[in-house]
């Protein structure tokens, strides 16, 4: 039987998953993507919390999350497009101009 | 049935999100996260929110991963992302402390045994019928304040994204290209 633990561990998990794509990568595109992983596990724990303590609040913050991770995406995105059409790059290892 | 739906759905969504995050390629990383997604609604079909895999399908999976791929024209998509990791054990060690510190306060005893439901699920009622009642009273402002929100974002991304686009690049001549670009090189 599924109980709230297993899918507490694999938000934990996938959460994990977003936490190392942050540490990793170098391209800001895939910044983005992980990001949306984190998103995602947060919402997963949210849904399993609401299902299981009978709440609803539960899944009314992960309508919220979800609005909040798409203006997130309109206004990044539209960052990201002016930064490549002025630099011609999207790797973070191009951007350290604030080195001492 | 339970067990096998959520084994099966938890088995192929942390493999699709593996890939997007060790991908080399933009695009296998997009189409993984895609996949990644639909199946998170699976889950949430499962655990009976109905409305939020719904919105989870539309808005994740329709606004925002479409919105990803109409970003692919203004990027250079084809080419395999080149990253220099300079301490590629740095990266496993904190990844995996991390993971392991996280599964252990989660799998730990439940601290909140006494936490009470704030708002219950209404009995008799469908779960788009009960997310409706409560959104709509008790959280009513932080929904507007959430409309707001995205206004202000959609108002920021058509700025942002669509500065220099009064000029269309098919109604100029080729004539004026040549010049531009010869401009351009001097």
């Amino acid at each position: 039987m599924i109980g709230l633990s297993h899918y507490l561990i694999l938000s934990a998990i996938l959460f994990s998953i977003g936490l190392v794509g942050v540490i990793r990568r170098k391209n800001l595109l895939m910044l983005f993507f992980a990001t949306e992983i984190m998103l995602n596990a947060a919402n997963i724990a949210f849904a399993a919390l609401s299902s299981y303590m009978h709440d609803m609040s539960g899944q009314i913050f992960a309508f919220f999350i979800i609005a909040v991770a798409a203006s997130e995406v309109a206004v990044g995105l539209g960052l990201l497009i002016l930064i490549y059409k002025k630099n011609g790059s999207l790797n973070l290892d191009d951007y350290t101009m604030l080195k001492g | 049935m339970e067990t096998f739906a959520f084994y099966f759905f938890a088995l192929l969504i942390s493999a699709l999100f593996l890939v997007t995050v060790l991908s080399q390629n933009i695009l296998y990383a997009m189409t993984s996260l895609a996949a990644g997604m639909v199946l998170i609604s699976g889950l949430f079909f499962i655990l009976g929110a109905d409305f939020l895999g719904v919105v989870q399908l539309i808005v994740y999976v329709g606004a925002v991963m479409a919105l990803y791929s109409f970003a692919m024209i203004f990027f250079d998509a084809l080419h395999s992302v080149k990253e220099k990791h300079s301490n590629p054990g740095l990266t496993f060690l904190l990844g995996g402390l991390s993971a392991v510190l996280m599964v252990v306060i989660f799998a730990a005893p439940e601290i909140g045994k006494n936490v009470k439901a704030l708002y219950p699920i209404p009995a008799g009622v469908s779960n788009p019928q009960a997310v409706g009642e409560i959104l709509f009273t008790k959280y009513l402002v932080p929904f507007e304040v959430a409309a707001i929100m995205l206004l202000v974002a959609m108002i920021a991304g058509i700025i942002l994204a669509g500065r220099k686009m009064e000029n269309s690049l098919s109604k100029i001549q080729d004539s004026e290209l040549e010049q531009s670009s010869q401009k351009d090189n001097q």
